[in-house]
């Protein structure tokens, strides 16, 4: 092999190319302008059906996993609610797929694509629970497999839950780059995809998000099965909004429009998640705002030249909830109802809570995904890590939490209340943003359209609220 | 820093190890970055089967599980995991039990 310039800028600059052959994706077929890109003709040729997922997934351990009642909890919610309220809520249990969460779906259709293709391995950069799934689905198609994971600060130590995925990686067989705190993760990948040659499963690609459009389709179909009708509402974890994007996808093919597809995120406004001091301040490694609004408003910022994963396109509402509240409810969700799972699960679950107050008592909320839990993942590693790193951790009102310095967790499950996010504010956000990429003077008719049907809203609405040119 | 290295026991070849690399120095890293992880070089760990003997604090080539060769400063052998459930946070004992009533 020629001596490459190995430099940051000069890898950088590569990525276009390196792109290009480790994806067997020509996104230049789809885009129509540096915004809109043909979305849909995208997805549709992966060249996937429904069908075809279901088999693929089924020949790996993914899938067809038991959606829950939660009786006791939903007991619990009426008991605090007005008269008439608190829906029954459902758990969708995706610790039951192999290496123990829903990104086995995600990772599941790119493993397949990528022996199809004929690669020999594939690569991935990620916090954790999609490595695992990699690997796991990786291991089982015999393909090789890296992950390049962001594991420590520059002490040398790891966030326990992060420490622990790392673990999963490799007891699924893959070698596993370590790397300091820093968005260089990128620039890893890029160099470990050219010299090797392996696939890019991205977590941003038609390949992993259709993959979860299955989770969807099974909870309409489950749901429609027991009780005659499609759930009401779905909260869903959202960090990059993949998890969003595909199961609303999925109930949206399986006819359930009238579904509302709730995000929830743990609020961890003002850390910064480049900070190498930051870093093991977090008492959660996803479905944080530290990736949620970011990736909501714009989600053209990962390691591939589209993203796949566009969830304002699909949300109709955005609930944070503070960490103490997400403890607190793990712990009932493990003494109340005999379940012990890990962190994603119960942030949505922890919004189902508060959603499930103010629905009426014959609907369903279905909490879409559980994760595993385990040393390092557990609440309880992660309070007492915080403890160790100096975060105050108290019982008490859950309105008193701080990110990076306190952790209250409630009292009681009436203080359980979370917070709604402005989602015309998210739009707005997403609207200066691309602007920043393709200047608003430049926009046509096209461009209006795609970003209509990216933010769930029509042409006029985009037209009234495209950003003023003159500041 | 020879004398350091010849403290050290002699690792022999086979062994699963953890080496370490600056993949960045500092002043090479990314453009946007907090000021605090400016300062610090960016750094990667990586295990495998080393491929020749030596000490700790050495420069080597491992064979990762994967079966690539890679190099960098030894750093530990039989590299492995302590994370855990962590000390008990009595704050979370009674919860569930309270809710009930
Ligand atoms: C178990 C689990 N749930 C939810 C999420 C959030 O998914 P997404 O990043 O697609 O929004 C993640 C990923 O980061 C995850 O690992």
């Amino acid at each position: 092999m020629s001596r490459r310039d190995m430099s940051y800028a000069a890898v950088m600059a590569r990525k276009n190319e390196i792109m290009k052959a480790s994806l067997g994706i020509d996104y230049d077929d789809f885009i129509q302008s540096p915004i809109a890109f043909d979305y849909d003709r995208m997805m549709r040729e992966t060249g996937y059906t429904m069908d075809d997922m279901v088999r693929i997934q089924s020949e790996t351990k993914v899938g067809n996993t038991p959606l829950f009642e939660l009786r006791n909890l939903t007991e619990a919610v009426r008991k605090i609610s007005e008269p008439g309220k608190g829906a029954l809520i459902l758990v969708k249990d995706e610790a039951a797929n192999a290496s123990g969460s829903f990104k086995a779906r995600r990772a599941s259709i790119s493993a397949y694509e990528a022996f199809k293709k004929g690669y020999k391995g594939m690569i991935a950069a990620t916090s954790g629970n999609y490595g695992a799934a990699v690997a796991s689905q990786a291991a089982q198609r015999g393909l090789k497999c890296i992950i390049v994971q962001e594991v420590f600060d520059s002490r040398g130590v790891g966030q326990p839950e992060i420490v622990e995925k790392g673990r999963a990686c490799e007891a699924y067989g893959a070698e596993v780059l370590k790397l300091s705190v820093g968005p260089e993760l990128f620039y890893m990948l890029l160099r470990t995809l050219e010299e090797t040659g392996f696939f890019n499963s991205s977590l941003y690609t038609p390949f992993g998000i259709r993959g979860i459009e299955t989770l969807g389709a099974e909870i309409a179909a489950q749901v429609r099965a027991r009780y005659g009708k499609a759930p009401d509402a779905v909260a869903i974890t959202h960090a990059g909004g993949g998890n969003l994007t595909g199961t609303a996808r999925g109930l949206l093919a399986a006819g359930c429009e009238q579904t509302r597809i709730v995000a929830c995120s743990v609020d961890l406004s003002g850390l910064h998640m480049a900070s190498d001091h930051d870093f093991n301040r977090k008492s959660f490694t996803t479905g944080h705002t530290g990736f949620g609004v970011p990736f909501a408003t714009w989600p053209d910022r990962t390691d591939v030249p589209r993203n796949a994963a566009r969830s304002l396109r699909y949300m109709d509402e955005y609930q944070l909830v503070t960490q103490g509240e997400v403890f607190y409810v793990t712990e009932l969700l493990t003494k109340l109802e005999g379940l012990e799972r890990g962190p994603a699960g119960n942030t949505s679950l922890t919004a189902a809570v508060t959603l499930a107050r103010q629905m009426d008592r014959d609907q369903i909320v279905v909490v879409q995904e559980t994760e595993y839990t385990g040393a390092g993942k557990h609440h309880n590693s992660q309070l007492s890590f915080a403890r160790q790193n100096g975060i105050e951790v108290r019982r008490g009102d859950p309105k008193d939490n701080v990110p990076g310095k306190t952790i209250v967790i409630p009292q009681h499950l009436e203080q359980v209340w979370g917070k709604v996010q402005d989602m015309d504010k998210l739009r707005l956000s997403y609207l200066k943003n691309a602007a920043k990429t393709h200047p608003v003077a430049q926009w046509n008719e096209n461009d209006y359209a795609f970003l209509a049907a990216d933010l769930k809203k029509d042409v006029a609405w985009v037209k009234q609220h495209a950003p003023d040119l003159s500041n | 820093m020879k004398n350091v290295h010849e403290q050290e026991p002699v690792i022999q070849t086979g062994t699963w190890v953890e080496i370490e690399q600056m993949v960045l120095k500092p002043e090479e890293r990314a453009q946007t970055l907090p000021d605090d992880t400016k300062l610090v070089p960016y750094m990667l760990r990586v295990s495998g089967f080393l491929l020749e003997t030596a000490r700790l604090g050495q420069e080597v080539r491992i064979r990762t599980i994967i079966g690539r060769e890679l190099q960098g400063t030894l750093r530990t052998v039989n590299p492995s995991y302590s994370h855990s459930f962590g000390a008990t946070v009595p704050e979370l004992l009674t919860i569930g039990t309270e809710v009930e009533q």
